[in-house]
């Protein structure tokens, strides 16, 4: 696979200012403009985001006082509660809400690889004729509102839809009764959301995709399956898990879905960590939830890391 | 473009893989249609054919909340797009040209912000702006907060597009300037400026859109008067389902598309090329 390597920064900057030039203050004057222009940026950063999370870990240790504030002495009694050792014993209650979301996450995140890697393949070869169009196909929907189109899935699988009443004459449901609320209606209304930051970045690798590796393969004998397997799928990986990595981050964290579509007895970390923030006002057990979630995300970083080594990855 | 002349090698390019992507499109783009049929559906509830009307899209210019609502997005998303476009270019030259103490963590740690779920950020602003509230009610939540909360999910992200951009420019086109002896601000001001203003483009546009639709950040830091279109939509469809909100989200839609092909367009000139 042909890697893109982008100049080297130090390299331009080398050049700019070479390296064997005497300082005449080019150094310090050199890390000033950095500051300068960089500091601002880095300072909001900081500001809203790096000490926001710190304050949310900083919660997760507090108590929550009797009118919902913040409360010391410091505690880990809020993860012992989300492992589900609370006051009454064990619960499985919010184990399972964590367990779910995984779930949810790693079930979206592979049904949208086995949908967009046949697509992604078909786009790459495309007659370039018909390719821009097929392309800005796939991105419209993710330039179009996430809530617009969660809403369009509440009314196709309402009870009184025509959907719904299809599949009631077929008896594959009972009478009056729709597939939303439900995990059938957060699956297919995760997976429309999230299918283009799979295919898209699986095309951009298929793109790049040698076929006489294929040829080779074939022509040694191998099947369909083999030729996919030994040809193809070593040189789309980067993608897919790029992909896999687009889809599942956001997909673990998903409210507006889950929460339109699932109904209320299907509750995911999403839902949980509005609850905790909102109506139940319990913030620091909200702020052990998110803390929980934000360690998730970054082991999440961390494995892909491993996988497949550190690799820019391209957004939008 | 490669093409393969085995037939039994471009399995992906037969007919099962074409009726594949057809079923895959038709998927992507079902629940776009419903709102879009519903929308000219006269039916007030269920969403049962009850006869073409265009009466939904004549309410909506009556109705003040979805003005307001309307009013808010445009304002939020543009002044939240012009300080990360400001914020995020000069950046991503700053990492891009200059060395600092610092600079290679900020490289590292950059494209990880970009991961981290709009919930997260969310309630974590949630809860300093809660924090806050309690020294000046002028700190709480409301559109002071919410703008705070876009600028900061667009800043990494224009940063990383802008210096993507800033990675293909040739570094000689730079040098050429010095050696003809401009100076720094004009080198940028002339060359490097001119040369990156596609990716900034891009990238601005990126995060106006992304504002546009942002709703998790907004939900958990909006207050009391700052609904944009999406919460709007969101309590509508919490509500339950009124005929308006298609009408809404169509246009809506039909605006994102519009954008869409525009934006194409545009980059079709070799000058905003990329």
């Amino acid at each position: 696979m042909t890697e893109q390597v982008p100049p080297n920064r130090h390299a331009v900057c080398a050049r700019i200012n070479p390296p064997g030039s005497p300082p005449r203050g080019r150094d310090a004057w050199e890390r000033l403009c950095g500051w300068l222009l960089c500091g601002p940026g880095i300072l909001w950063l900081i500001l809203f985001c790096g000490l926001p999370l710190l304050a949310l870990l900083a919660t997760s240790f507090c108590q929550r006082g009797p009118d919902g504030e913040i409360g010391l002495p410091l505690t880990g009694e809020n993860y012992r509660r989300l492992a589900g050792f609370g006051e009454l014993g064990f619960d499985a209650f919010y184990p399972a809400v964590l367990m779910r979301s995984a779930g949810l996450a790693l079930g979206t995140t592979s049904l949208c690889a086995v949908i967009a890697i046949p697509v992604a393949l078909w786009l790459s070869r495309l007659a370039p004729a018909y390719k821009p169009a097929a392309l800005m196909l796939v991105v419209i929907p993710f330039w179009t509102n996430l809530l617009v189109r969660t809403y369009g899935w509440q009314l196709i699988l309402a009870p009184d839809s025509w959907l719904s009443r299809f599949l009631q004459a077929l008896g594959w449901l009972a009478p009056e009764e729709g597939l939303y609320p439900g995990w059938s209606a957060v699956f297919l209304g995760m997976v429309c959301d999230f299918l283009p930051f799979m295919i898209l970045p699986v095309y951009a690798a298929a793109e790049r995709l040698d076929s006489r590796l294929m040829e080779a393969a074939v022509d040694l004998g191998a099947n369909r399956w083999q030729a996919f397997r030994h040809a193809v799928w070593p040189q789309i990986k980067p993608g897919v898990t790029a992909g896999a990595l687009l889809v599942f981050l956001p997909a673990m964290g998903q409210f507006v879905v889950p929460d339109l579509l699932g109904g209320a007895r299907l509750m995911f970390l999403g839902n949980l960590l509005q609850q905790q923030f909102g109506p139940s006002r319990d913030w620091p057990f909200g702020a052990a939830i998110a803390s929980v979630a934000l360690l998730l995300v970054l082991l999440a970083l961390w494995l892909r890391r491993g996988l497949s080594g550190p690799q820019p990855i391209a957004r939008a | 473009m490669k093409s393969s002349g085995l037939p039994n090698v471009s399995w992906f390019r037969g007919r099962l893989a074409t009726a594949w992507a057809v079923v895959v499109y038709l998927f992507l783009y079902a629940p776009l249609a419903m709102i879009l049929l519903q929308s000219f559906n006269s039916a007030r509830y269920g969403t049962k054919w009850h006869g073409f009307t265009t009466q939904w899209y004549r309410n909506l210019p009556a109705n003040e909340s979805v003005w307001e609502a309307c009013v808010n997005s445009l304002w939020l998303a543009g002044s939240s797009t012009l300080v990360a476009t400001a914020l995020g270019t000069a950046l991503a030259y700053g990492l891009s040209r200059h060395w600092f103490p610092g600079s290679d963590t900020v490289l590292r740690l950059l494209p990880l912000t970009v991961f981290i779920p709009d919930i997260l950020l969310g309630v974590a602003l949630l809860l300093v702006v809660g924090l806050l509230q309690q020294v000046h009610a002028v700190l709480g939540p409301g559109m002071t907060a919410m703008l705070i909360g876009h600028v900061t999910f667009q800043l990494p992200l224009v940063a990383l597009v802008v210096r993507a951009r800033m990675a293909t420019l040739d570094p000689a086109l730079e040098e050429a300037a010095m050696d003809l002896g401009a100076t720094r601000w004009q080198t940028f001001r002339h060359v490097t400026l001119p040369l990156l203003q596609p990716g900034i483009g891009a990238a601005a546009l990126l995060a106006f859109t992304l504002s546009l639709d942002d709703f998790i950040v907004s939900f958990c830091t909006t207050g009391p008067g700052a609904t944009t279109l999406p919460i709007w939509i969101y309590a509508s469809a919490k509500r339950g389902l009124s005929p308006e909100v298609h009408a809404l989200s169509s246009v809506l839609v039909m605006a994102a598309v519009a954008l869409t092909v525009a934006l194409r367009l545009v980059q079709k000139k070799p000058w905003f090329s990329t």
